[in-house]
């Protein structure tokens, strides 16, 4: 009976969603007070009710329910307790819920907090999530039910996913989820500004500490992703340019762009449209992730089973939502005009250029991901792009960002002033240089022309990002949780710099020639060669190499490569051994027999690989300080004189 | 020209792209199994008829096969079952059932009630030959080619019209 009810109340949340879409935008627009005081209660409604299904699927999990055709496909008898519940978001349907119960929680929470905003435009922003939800919903209940029975019950489940079996996968949706989700209050927030016309800076200190949050989610579960599948599951690297990543990444960093581009609205004013447009396409991007993830357009090592007709609801979902909202912002942005203007100098530039540059970046990774679909559409057959096209061109707009960030730190608003601050940018340069030349030529060795370059920046920014909190501190001056919050965001992003930059320069690969009993040092490790021996697998044999790996005298562990023969085509692989050791990833490959008992051996060692992942958990840290800044909790009674005129716009 | 437009101007043409991506995708999901093409991955799994004898595949070359994964937990392939029967009638590719993470004797009941299709069934109990052929779901059929070589695989229930339009012109010769 449970899953009936489960799909029952799925019903009544996606009528109580589409009630809570018409209170909150009919509302308002016809003013009518009632309607719009009803669109919290309908927004409870759903949620209990989202709450209520999601509940009714995870005891349909607990109890082994195999007549669910869900939990059949995705748990079993023997599955731990633990991944008996994380299995709910192991297949599209489950995460579908997942979503949908995200958003309710993130519409919950602008609920409780909106007591401090003009009630119409709450009422709107409630609205438009409400729209959301109502989408998703009902994407759900006409093509990827999670209720659906199975007659008759199947006597046991198919099991989880295995790979999906793992603490960290099994923690990653919710959190990348609860990322992605939140922009969609950014695009509410942009909308109901739209709808309502006021598009003064207010919206603007409304958004940012949402928008905060959500980007500090979307970073902690990308990271998360790539730790767990590229440490744990050993595939050598931390990031692969596949579509699946790209969809949470493209969101991220338009997301970045719009966490910079508020503030300046925030704060100065300037860049409303722009901002306008950044929020829409944050959230928009979120949904073109989903879609392009799930509709099976792209292939993907990721994917869930591809189904078109399911890409041909959300595509059209799509065209509704941000079609619309495109459109909302063709009409109403041309209606705002800036009032302030800025010079050269000014942080308002960097913020711009901050801007321009990560938009570029988003529209290279979406274009190298979409690549395939357009030569696709253009009949130019099968295409692919992969790091040969993301690497250069991701670096292009990247280093001038990194660079520029130093010196925007130092710039003041409005006023482009940075001479007074000559020397204080030209004394971190120097330190920063020497640190990083100490580094590059010190501690590691034959650098790439961009290594000192990159690592000099990355330093920079750390060292920038310090001289304002130090000279608060200096003086006495309180420490604002907002400026706390940027500066470890920024200097995560100078770890990330440093990182990455030492993966891409100081890996280490040699092949070198080993006879047992003889060892060698690659980048810091010794590796003893111990020898070979045979080993068969189920349709293979195998030479199973073992090598003693030591880091300065002290034993890590033995690696033991394998060269697998296939029985039938005779076909040679080699499966290569992999280990973390002190933040260092450490590959080996076993080559050829070079005769009397000698073998070649591939070895690779990536330094600092850790610290990326840790950068990206900074970064995160940072967001989620700067989002509880108290500055943001100031009701819109108390913000309405001085700081803001409404520029109320006539539509 | 308002240049607000532009930005709903270019998600149209987005729209468009993604309209003809889905299109495309019924197909190209196919195209894109990266099995396809390629030599069928080598197993070694023991019959259900009799767990000692191990079937290895390199015994079923030489000659077109269909290799059909199915399991009684799966309630499709319950559904699916006649239709292999009749292929089975057919008499013209011999069905190779891949038993995916069953109960033996369940599975036994399951042939001797319904009717056997297979010449062989294999068993893979642990999962693992299944990872190798890319298994998503059960049901999933594979054609596979004399020279053991991969050459369609239909996701879902085989239905008539597959057997008819892609998996008899391949074995006849007629397609490729």
């Amino acid at each position: 009976m449970l899953p009936e009810l489960g799909h029952f109340v799925l019903i009544l949340a996606l009528l109580l969603a589409l009630l809570q879409a018409f209170f909150g935008l009919a509302g308002p627009a016809l003013g009518r007070e009632r309607w719009t005081g009803a669109v919290s209660a309908a927004l409870a409604g759903q949620a209990v009710m989202v709450g209520t299904a999601v509940a009714c699927l995870v005891h349909a999990f607990v109890t082994d329910d195999f007549s669910v055709l869900y939990v059949a496909e995705n748990s079993n008898s023997a599955l731990p307790l633990f991944y008996r519940v994380t299995a709910l978001w192991g297949a599209h349907e489950g995460s579908l819920l997942l979503w949908i119960l995200l958003l309710a929680l993130w519409s919950v929470a602008v609920a409780l907090r909106s007591g401090s905003l003009p009630a119409s435009f709450a009422a709107r922003v409630l609205g438009v999530l409400g729209l959301v939800s109502f989408g998703f919903l009902l994407f759900t209940l006409a093509t990827s039910n999670p209720f659906a029975r199975l007659e008759p019950a199947a006597p046991d489940g198919r099991d989880l996913n295995p790979i999906l079996q793992d603490p960290g996968l099994a923690v990653h949706p919710p959190i990348l989820y609860t990322g992605y989700v939140g922009f969609a209050v950014a695009f509410a927030f942009a909308c109901a500004a739209m709808l309502e016309g006021r598009l003064d800076q207010a919206w603007a200190r409304w958004t940012r500490p949402w928008t905060s949050w959500a980007w500090a989610f979307l970073t902690c579960g990308i990271a998360l992703g790539s730790f767990w599948a590229y440490y744990e599951l050993g595939w050598g690297g931390f990031w692969f340019w596949d579509p699946v990543e790209n969809a949470s990444f493209m969101p991220w960093l338009v997301g970045t762009a719009l966490v910079h581009s508020l503030a300046v609205t925030d704060k100065r004013g300037l860049f409303k449209s722009w901002t306008l447009l950044l929020a829409i396409l944050a959230f928009s991007l979120s949904m073109v992730g989903t879609f392009l993830v799930r509709s099976g357009v792209l292939v993907s090592v990721h994917s869930f089973a591809a189904d078109p007709s399911r890409g041909m609801f959300i595509l059209a979902f799509l065209i509704i939502m941000i079609g619309g909202a495109l459109t909302l912002y063709a009409w109403r942005a041309p209606l705002l005009r800036s009032s302030a203007g800025f010079e050269l100098g000014a942080r308002e530039s960097f913020l711009l250029f901050n801007n321009v540059l990560l938009v570029t970046a988003a529209a290279t990774v979406f274009a190298g991901t979409l690549a395939p679909l357009i030569a696709d559409a253009l009949n130019l057959g099968t295409l692919s792009v992969g790091p040969p096209y993301f690497n250069p061109t991701f670096l292009l707009s990247m280093l001038p960002l990194v660079g520029l960030l130093a010196l925007g730190i130092h710039a003041n608003w409005k006023r482009g002033r940075l001479r007074d601050k000559q020397r204080l940018l030209l004394v971190t340069a120097l330190v920063a240089a020497l640190l990083a030349a100490g580094v590059a030529f010190g501690v590691y060795s034959g650098p790439h022309v961009l290594t000192p370059v990159a690592m000099t920046l990355g330093f920079w920014i750390a060292l920038a990002s310090l001289v304002d909190p130090l000279d608060r501190w200096r003086r006495g001056l309180s420490l604002p949780r907002a400026v706390l919050g940027m500066t470890i965001a920024h200097l995560g992003l100078a770890m990330a710099v440093i990182a990455l930059t030492t993966v891409q320069s100081f890996t280490v690969e040699r092949d070198v020639a080993l006879a047992p009993g003889e060892s060698a040092r690659v980048g810091g490790y010794e590796l003893r060669f111990e020898g070979v021996r045979h080993v068969e697998g189920p349709n293979y044999d195998a030479i199973a190499g073992s090598f003693a790996l030591t880091h300065h005298g002290q034993p890590v562990r033995t690696m033991q490569p394998q060269k697998r023969q296939f029985w039938v085509q005779h076909q040679v692989t080699s499966e290569t051994a992999i280990t973390m050791d002190h933040g260092n990833n450490l590959l080996l490959a076993l080559g050829d027999d070079l005769g009397a008992g000698r073998w070649s051996v591939r070895v690779q060692v990536r330094p600092l690989v850790t610290l990326v992942w840790l950068a990206a958990l900074v970064m995160a840290i940072g967001a989620f300080i700067a989002a509880s800044d108290r500055r943001y909790r100031v009701t819109a009674a108390a913000l309405a004189p001085g700081t803001v005129l409404p520029e109320r716009v006539r539509g | 020209m308002n240049r607000f437009l532009v930005p709903l101007g270019l998600f149209v043409l987005l729209a468009v792209v993604l309209g003809i991506g889905i299109r495309h995708a019924p197909e190209k999901g196919i195209i894109a199994s990266p099995l396809l093409g390629k030599p069928a991955p080598e197993f070694a799994l023991p019959a259900l008829a009799d767990p000692t004898r191990t079937v290895r595949s390199q015994e079923l070359r030489g000659r077109w096969y269909l290799l059909n994964v199915w399991g009684t937990w799966c309630a499709e392939c319950r559904a699916e079952h006649a239709m292999l029967l009749r292929v089975k009638q057919a008499g013209l590719v011999p069905l190779i059932g891949l038993d995916w993470k069953d109960d033996e004797q369940q599975a036994q009941a399951w042939l001797s009630q319904l009717g056997n299709p297979y010449e062989t069934v294999i068993v893979d109990r642990s999962g693992r030959a299944a990872i190798d052929w890319g298994v998503y779901g059960a049901p999933e059929t594979f054609l596979v080619s004399p020279a053991g070589v991969v050459v369609y695989k239909h996701v879902g229930a085989l239905t008539e019209d597959t057997w008819a339009r892609e998996i008899l012109p391949r074995v006849q010769g007629n397609k490729s």
